[in-house]
């Protein structure tokens, strides 16, 4: 049955749906599948009997109404999970078991799906290389030693590997897009509020959201509309119309105004980049759209001011792991020498580097310069965006400046590992909706990602255009399986 | 404006994170790093630009004045990494 | 210098206190701040502990609009600006019991602005200024003495929601400190914002003190005595850190701007030991938070629920009882002792019911330590007591001892005068064969009082009471004895 992994999960789902094949079927074969394909080390806790006890249940008494009945889905660690260790890939939250579910999940389990397992992740979501966690670096399957992007690395390699047929991942400032532009996968983020941030482990308050990791937009569509909902148990959660993603996608998008920001055009950028770009806007057109250039000036602001925002936010909702109620701790003589020793060593490098920032920038002194500094030039960001739209429905840019590098290649030189992040950061700084589709292969073989952003709430306006560039890109991932040999 | 060894240990200690002499001096050198390139905000200028505080354009939403969360000391203790029915402990505090 | 100001003394040189109060005052209400656990007072340890108030991963707040009803509430009880946007800030620091690693603030822009409250000092009316008034978390508590080597942490507390209250520094003498914090209490309680319960800690406060020479209109540097809990321990602590102020001074010496706790067992305030660890809060906007706003039909409404308040009702016990303005403060201070003296009003006479109530009454309910709502006799029993006294059913004097009858078990006065046959003689002429036999029994005084020994008409007067058990009527005795004398 190797077929089942090769199906996408519209394909699955209308499987089981005809009856053609049970949920046992699909959760055994991606269990087995997962299993022979340690080496890239995507799970950090699997959930394999408890799935397939859960698909045998759902066999015998099928709701085939559900969204998506019986299927087998592995998540980011990053969502905590009623009973199963939810570790955030960090020391500090080890052992920690939560007795509740993040909305999220609670959304794909209500609508039919099982939980496979969880898939590692950068720790607290803070890296672009899923090199940060405490559980070991994910690989990715498109090449031997290559990393899969971050920080929903283990998500984007187990989806790209096809040990699972779709996932959730988070993103802060790129970390859902990013490594699916990395695997040659969908990966969409969601408009801040869309998806309710309870029970999501949070790095940036601000600038957190939950979103699909597919393997083409029709998933993704699909994906999205089981998981986005007005939640009131999250402040900043909003309560709008959700549209019918997925029976509503469709692929005409004639007339559409596309933007193409001239910012986006980087330094340094790679030739097959904006060859990729130029191609993106050529299907646009042939589908019928209209190309209109457009400029977005403070672009090349909005990595410092998300490295002043993000880990300021960070520091304080890090504050928690403290040792005290749950997670790891150190014994100390006093209390603080006991915090200091357990975050010393329960946090890895990365997540300390990033406390430090957040610290620094709201200490007493700086907080004009730095925080309140960073909160009016993302200000001046959202204002480019909103000036922007009122000329275009969308914009496309390319997802990342590069493809994915080597392990290991960018852990010295953090700055050069942020600037990863350069494309996908504005759009978390807006609270935009951004979708990254794979468009192209770079001259190692390695996918190349465009991304499409939105209005705000507008996912569907990506989703179809997403939808009508897929079908002319026609993109193909193949992994040669290279781990399983 | 650079960071030095003094402002690396004080933010360590408002961090409640302990590092040693030699992890110091690698942060000095990252964090300085980091913000030589975050002071680019700098060429900007923002005298007359309203900080955005939050991204979702709408007011706070109200909760009912209702007691729904029992008693649930059991689970809130049990990945407490010190064991004890009642309470969580910590080392003895003076004031 | 004005009469009865209070000063330190020392060398010769006087002292001026200057005293300002950040009052902490519980805000009733059945959940907390951002969750909807319990506030309960006295339960066992953790028993109202939500996820959200332990700080557990990705756990978000959720604004109770009770609470904020009851903050704008007390803002217009204290005749202060209502700020229709508010935001709520994270206060960063680590701490036992504080499972967030922060607490949820508000810092520069507080719900409520500049008021004021009026005290009424012997030498008249004193305005003392409030900056503003703010919510926020109160913390949970930890327990140094079950335990003898560790800290135990009850977070029953953790995010029950605490109006800060910030005086201006406009008090001058611990008396004044008293009486401020015993209207603000009335104001709450008249209110129903706060029970004001300092045993139990729903009222405790920051006490800043500093000095200054006599006739010095500039400050002097302060010192902030954290969280006392009795006004009783605020006065002392004053006194002794004014004292302890004024001498360093007179030494030459400096005074440290510090956090200090006043020891109840010794008197006396000493530096924090914390205190080592300078105070950096990086403050910042929660971003799990939106920024509070309502509009003024939201106040209007509040408005509409603001009862009479005491000041007011002083103004109107003075104007249509007549009362003084002595009395009237006291009988208003407290809202129960208010309406308890209203209802004994409905029918008696005003001028013997507000004399009763501030004497037998408050002596019984001190003696007994009790507060008025839980008083043995009843409004109507004692109204019932003070019109026997009017009709001229019995003398004042039985009424004393009716009123201790009473007082063990709250009987109908009328019933016991009836059952013991306390009913006053005024039947002139039962009287007038008492006096008789008065007279006739003492010769050698009638003879002295004849002779210019005024004084011994009370002797008389005793004497019939006596051979009437007390229960003539002393009016009458008055009239017939000066006739028969």
């Amino acid at each position: 049955m190797t077929d089942i992994i090769n199906l996408t999960l519209t394909e699955l789902v209308n499987k089981i749906k005809s009856k053609e094949i049970s949920s046992t079927d699909i959760t055994s074969n991606y269990i087995e599948r997962s299993k022979s394909s340690k080496k890239l080390n995507t799970y950090i806790e699997e959930t394999f009997d408890d799935a397939l006890v859960n698909s045998k249940k759902f066999d015998a008494k099928p709701d085939l109404q559900k969204k998506l009945p019986g299927i087998p889905i592995a998540v980011k660690d990053l969502y905590c999970t009623k009973n199963v260790k939810t570790t955030a890939g960090s020391k500090i939250l080890e052992n920690f078991v939560p007795s509740y579910e993040s909305t999220v999940t609670q959304n794909l389990w209500n609508s039919g799906a099982i939980l496979l397992g969880k898939l590692n992740c950068d720790e607290f979501a803070m890296g672009s290389s899923n090199e940060t966690s405490h559980f070991g670096n994910v690989l990715s399957p498109i090449d031997n030693n290559l990393v899969p992007g971050g920080s929903s690395g283990g998500s984007a390699s187990a989806l790209a590997a096809k040990l699972t047929p779709a996932t959730i991942g988070t993103d802060t400032g790129g970390s859902i897009r990013q490594p699916a532009s990395f695997t040659g996968t969908v990966g969409l983020k969601p408009t801040y509020g869309s998806c309710s941030r309870y029970g999501i482990v949070a790095f940036a308050s601000s600038l957190d959201q939950a979103g699909p990791m597919t393997r083409d937009v029709k998933d993704c569509a699909l994906l999205l509309e089981v998981i986005s909902s007005f939640d009131n148990k999250d402040s900043t959660s909003i309560d709008f119309k959700r549209p019918n993603y997925f029976s509503d996608l469709n692929k005409n998008i004639k007339g559409k105004k596309i933007g193409i920001p001239k910012e986006y055009r980087v330094e340094g950028m790679p030739a097959e980049i904006e060859k990729l770009w130029d191609n993106g806007k050529e299907y646009l057109k042939n589908c019928g759209a209209e190309i209109i250039d457009i400029s977005l000036p403070h672009t090349k602001y909005a990595l410092p001011t998300y490295y002043i925002v993000a880990p300021a936010e960070a520091s304080s909702n890090l504050a928690r792991y403290d040792g005290v109620k749950y997670g790891f701790r150190v014994e100390g003589e006093n209390l603080i020498d006991m915090y200091e020793k357990t975050r010393s060593q329960g946090f890895g490098d990365e997540v300390k580097r990033r406390i430090m920032i957040g610290t620094y920038v709201l200490s007493s002194g700086y907080y004009d310069a730095y925080y309140l500094k960073a909160q009016k030039v993302r200000k001046l960001i959202k204002n480019d965006f909103d000036e922007a739209f009122n000329k275009v429905d969308a914009i496309l840019t390319p997802s990342t400046p590069s493809s994915a590098f080597k392990v290991g290649e960018k852990m010295d030189d953090p700055v050069s590992m942020y600037l990863n992040d350069i494309f996908t950061v504005p759009v978390n700084l807006a609270g935009l909706p951004g979708i990254s589709i794979p468009a192209g292969l770079d001259e190692n073989n390695y996918p190349l990602g465009l991304q499409l952003i939105g209005k705000p709430f507008d996912e569907q306006g990506i989703l179809n255009i997403a939808y009508s560039m897929e079908e002319k890109i026609n993109f193909k991932l193949n992994t040669s399986d290279w781990w399983n040999k | 404006m650079t960071i030095d060894l003094k402002t690396v240990k004080h933010i360590s200690k408002l961090s409640r994170i302990s590092i040693d002499d030699q992890k110091a001096k690698k942060l000095e050198k990252d964090l300085n790093s980091i913000f030589k390139w975050i002071e680019k905000l700098n060429e900007l200028n923002t005298d007359n630009v309203e900080p955005l505080t939050s991204i979702a354009e709408t007011t706070l939403r109200f909760r009912k004045d209702q007691i729904l969360s029992k008693n649930i000391r059991e689970d809130i203790l049990k990945n407490s990494p010190k064991d004890n029915k009642d309470y969580f402990v910590v080392p003895k505090v003076v004031e | 210098m004005k009469k009865d100001q209070y000063l330190i003394e020392k060398n010769g040189n006087n002292y001026e206190v200057v005293i300002g109060l950040e009052v902490h005052a519980q805000v009733l209400s059945k959940s907390k701040l951002f969750s909807n656990s319990a506030t309960k007072f006295g339960s066992e340890p953790n028993t109202q502990v939500s996820l959200v108030d332990a700080a557990f991963p990705g756990m978000l707040p959720v604004i109770n609009e009770f609470c904020i009803r009851q903050a704008v509430k007390t803002g217009i009880g204290l005749n202060a600006k209502i700020n229709k946007k508010s935001i709520f800030d994270r206060k960063n620091y680590f701490y036992a019991d504080l499972p967030q690693g922060y607490q949820i603030s508000q810092y520069k822009d507080p719900i409520v602005g500049e008021g004021s409250i009026v005290l009424d000092l012997p030498s008249g009316p004193k305005t003392i200024g409030i900056e503003r008034l703010h919510l926020e978390q109160d913390a949970g508590k930890s327990i140094h003495d079950i335990d003898p080597s560790s800290t135990l942490v009850d977070l029953n507390r953790s995010g029950v929601a605490l109006m800060e209250i910030v005086s201006k520094p406009d008090l001058r003498s611990p008396e004044e400190v008293n009486l401020y914090i015993k209207k603000l209490r009335s104001i709450m309680r008249y209110l129903g914002t706060c029970d004001g319960n300092m045993q139990e800690g729903s009222l405790r406060a920051d006490v800043n003190v500093s000095v200054r020479k006599l006739g010095s209109d500039k400050f002097g540097t302060r010192c902030e005595i954290k969280n006392v809990n009795s006004i009783k321990f605020m006065q002392m602590a004053i006194e002794y850190e004014a004292n302890r102020q004024a001498e360093l001074l007179e030494e030459g010496g400096i005074i440290d701007q510090e956090t200090r706790l006043f020891d109840t067992k010794k008197n006396q305030t000493r530096s924090m030991r914390s205190k080592e660890d300078a105070h950096d809060y990086r403050y910042f906007p929660d971003p799990d938070l939106l920024p509070l706003e309502f509009d003024d039909q939201f106040i209007e409404d509040i408005k509409s629920e603001i009862p009479e308040l005491p000041d007011q009702k002083k103004d109107r016990f003075i104007e249509k009882f007549k009362l003084s303005p002595y009395e009237a403060t006291i009988l208003v201070s407290d809202l129960e002792t208010s309406k308890y003296f209203e209802k004994v009003i409905k029918n008696s006479d005003v001028k013997l019911s507000a004399n009763w109530i501030t004497g037998e009454l408050f002596a019984l309910l001190n003696e007994k330590n009790i507060e008025i709502d839980q008083s043995p006799i009843s409004p109507e029993n004692l109204s019932k007591l003070i019109n026997l006294i009017t009709d001229g059913t019995i003398s004042g004097k039985i009424a004393k001892t009716l009123f201790v009858e009473m007082s063990n078990g709250d009987q109908d006065p009328k019933k016991i005068v009836e059952e013991k046959g306390l009913k006053q003689q005024s039947d002139p002429k039962e009287l007038e064969k008492i006096i008789d036999k008065v007279i006739l029994d003492n010769p050698d005084n009638v003879q002295k009082y004849k002779s210019g020994k005024d004084k011994l008409f009370g002797f008389f007067v005793g004497q019939v009471m006596k051979a009437s058990s007390g229960k003539a009527n002393p009016k009458i005795v008055n009239d017939i004895l000066k006739k028969k004398l």
